[in-house]
């Protein structure tokens, strides 16, 4: 078996066809990356087979497919987003909407908030603010081993861009709605950079939705800086159709006391693959990183999360659960490294699912390489089936078993998403996350696809 | 309102109740006692709907209808109780929540509307003063983090919540202090009404000095080897086990 794909050279011909029209309508900045990614992705391609860190996950379904090549916004796809409101009705956020990859909204592409806060297109923020971008961009994703990064290194031309400047708190956080929609079946790249300064502290909010049963693929990079002393918090909600495939790659790159937390919710995709790297590069740090996964049918979602404790007394906690139903499938993958220097080191995982059938399946893989002494490090994973024990109790109150399966199955998925701390936000998971459970279709209200 | 009748039951082919014989009537408070491992908790089981106990002989009835065909929630629905020896952490199902759905399922059971939210935590307010329960176990998880004497507290929390015709109360007892033990009995004494009835399953007497029953009985190797008034329980007290196990085999002819 190879660690790459047969279908990977299928890109380098489609980059070397599109490289000018590409670099035509980018910023500088991003086109300088390009000539060395796509070297990269030349060597590594599309993970398949023998890549241990895509050993759960097939990807050749969506990559042997013949996509519309998506590289310029057309209006018609636009307009869509016109009508897409998101329904989180309490939530009070300054939000974005991207379709395809793309932003609608050509009058506002990046706007500023209070405080001298910014945030809209990277491409756009590549122009006006060449230092900062030029300063970060490029350099967190630096996932030498994952080809798909690298590919969205060479081809992404816009995406979120979020600046926050040195002492400055947001009071509402911003809400990306990543939404899909097309007639063709369509591939997009998008890259998202975010830059906290020192002092700062925002929550960001990335829902993606696709709003047509067409067959898509996203392969998305999010590079985030957090300096010191600052909060960060990043939740993605996950609500795609059974043929869409989701792949995204976060990283998160870490301050001395900077404290930042990741929370992927997995409500409904095909195929979910999503790749978090927490970078604690400055004593101190503090990284929470949590996953909830609900899949029916043959729904597969793989998480992978990657802490690296560069510095001495950095606090690291993973927490992944994931109910499994059908013949659908779940991957997790929780490395953690602990440098030579980094002692004083707290670092913790737990990944725990539930399978509802006899063929539903969950591989879990914890990764711990430590090189330090002085470290204190846990990890715990089960898999298993709703406890007797517990049912029985539930039922002798009365309550029958459908509901008392349901009630379980929500105190369990209960765990991650008590950790959002927006509370309208939490409100709404607890029951989108409800709904699923009940087999209802969780899609937003105002989303016109059925998920299901 | 039970009665049970030459009931066996076995678990996992290991032969536990050996021929049950006993009636609880409206009203009446009963007592069961005996050693370790003489089928007390077996018996608790077999009532509420446990099913890895298997009944091999015998019937259980409830208000003139067969007990052993009904599922757990629905002997719940009608008015069975059962006090957990060891009550179950739910972690993330908040006990509010769990609360709501059972009293709402009993309500929809007898054909009234499920309680609005507030009327509902109103209920939840006067029943927690009623039992002497701490406020803030009532916003936490099920039994998440409850120490020992907390999660019997709970239980009959429940039991207020749920106010039972027929409550079972499975060694409620063990491993109280003797103020939570107050708390429980009183709990239980408050609950009273007249047309309900408790089995109060203990291993000790001390139970008994709050908790008054009108019958104890004595299980003993899977049968009811002594019935008799409260009076038995200080019998019990002061004599142990030994005595009636030493009874049981003389009578039986096989002596130790």
């Amino acid at each position: 078996m190879e660690t790459k794909s047969q279908f990977s050279d299928r890109y380098l011909d489609l980059f070397a066809e599109n490289r000018e029209k590409i670099e035509t309508q980018s910023a500088d900045i991003m086109n300088s990356f390009r000539g060395e990614a796509i070297e990269k992705y030349g060597l590594l391609g599309i993970p398949a087979g023998k890549n241990e860190m895509y050993r759960y996950t097939n990807l050749d379904a969506f990559f042997m497919h013949e996509f519309r090549n998506y590289l310029l916004p057309v209006d018609e796809d636009l307009e869509k987003a016109e009508q897409f409101r998101c329904d989180v009705t309490d939530l009070d956020a300054h939000g974005l909407v991207l379709m395809n990859g793309f932003y609608p909204d050509l009058k506002h592409k990046l706007r500023e908030l209070p405080g001298g806060v910014w945030i809209g297109s990277l491409k756009e923020a590549s122009v006006k603010f060449s230092d900062l971008v030029d300063k970060h961009y490029g350099r967190y994703a630096k996932s030498e081993s994952d080809g798909l990064v690298h590919l969205n290194t060479a081809m992404a031309s816009d995406g979120v861009f979020v600046y926050v400047p040195e002492g400055t708190r947001l009071n509402k956080p911003v809400q990306v709605i990543n939404l899909v929609y097309s007639k063709d079946d369509i591939f997009n790249q998008h890259r998202n950079l975010i830059i906290v300064e020192k002092n700062s502290e925002i929550s960001i909010i990335i829902c993606d939705h696709t709003l047509s049963p067409q067959k898509f693929l996203t392969n998305a990079v999010t590079e985030v800086y957090v300096g010191e002393n600052s909060r960060f918090d990043i939740i993605r909600v996950q609500n795609e159709h059974n043929n869409a495939g989701k792949l995204t790659h976060t990283f998160i790159h870490q301050e001395r006391n900077s404290h930042a937390s990741s929370n992927n919710v997995t409500l409904h995709g095909g195929l979910v693959r999503n790749s978090t790297y927490h970078y604690l590069g400055g004593e101190g740090a503090e990284s929470n990183s949590y996953g909830l996964y609900l899949a029916d049918k043959f729904q597969h979602v793989d998480n992978y999360v990657n802490i690296e404790h560069a510095s001495p007394r950095c606090t690291s906690n993973q927490l992944f659960k994931g109910v499994l139903d059908d013949m659908a499938s779940g991957a997790f993958n929780g490395r953690i490294f602990v440098a030579k220097d980094a002692q004083g080191t707290y670092a913790y995982q737990k990944n725990n699912s539930i399978l509802l059938t006899e063929d539903a399946k969950v591989y879990t893989k914890p990764q711990l390489e430590i090189y330090a002494d002085d470290v204190k490090c846990s990890h715990g994973a089960t898999v298993g089936q709703l406890d007797d024990n517990v049912f029985f109790y539930l039922r002798s109150r009365g309550i029958d078993q459908r509901e008392a399966k349901l009630m379980l199955m929500f105190g369990f998925a209960h765990e991650v998403i008590q950790n959002i701390n927006i509370e309208p936000l939490r409100e709404r998971m607890d029951n989108l996350v409800m709904q699923r459970l009940r087999g209802e279709l969780s899609r937003c209200a105002s989303c016109m696809v059925r998920c299901g | 309102m039970l009665v049970i009748n030459n009931l066996h039951v076995a678990i996992g082919g290991k032969i536990i109740l050996r021929g049950i014989n006993l009636e609880v009537k409206p009203g009446e408070t009963h007592a069961i006692m005996g050693p370790n491992g003489s089928g007390k908790s077996t018996l608790a089981a077999v009532i509420a709907g446990r099913d890895f106990a298997q009944v091999t002989e015998g019937t259980v009835e409830y208000f003139g209808k067969n007990l052993l065909e009904m599922a757990p929630e629905e002997r719940s629905r009608k008015g069975i109780f059962l006090g957990f020896q060891y009550p179950i952490e739910i972690p993330g199902v908040s006990m509010v929540n769990f609360m709501k759905t059972a009293v709402n399922e009993h309500r929809k059971y007898r054909g009234l509307e499920p309680l609005s939210a507030s009327d509902f935590l109103k209920v939840m307010r006067e029943k927690k003063e009623m039992v002497d329960i701490d406020s803030k176990l009532a916003n936490r998880s099920v039994n998440e983090g409850f120490s020992g004497g907390e999660k019997k507290k709970n239980e009959i929390f429940q039991m207020a919540m749920l106010e039972p015709t027929l409550a079972i109360l499975d060694e409620t007892d063990s491993g109280l202090d003797i103020d939570a033990l107050r708390v429980v009995a009183n709990g239980v004494n408050k609950l009273k009404r007249p047309d309900s009835s408790a089995v109060v399953i203990t291993h000790y007497q001390r139970l008994l000095d709050y908790i008054v029953p009108d019958v104890v009985h004595v299980l003993y190797d899977g049968r009811i080897v002594r019935s008799a008034g409260k009076e038995l329980a200080l019998e019990l007290e002061e004599k142990g086990y030994e005595w009636i196990r030493n009874e049981v085999n003389n009578q039986t002819g096989y002596g130790d």
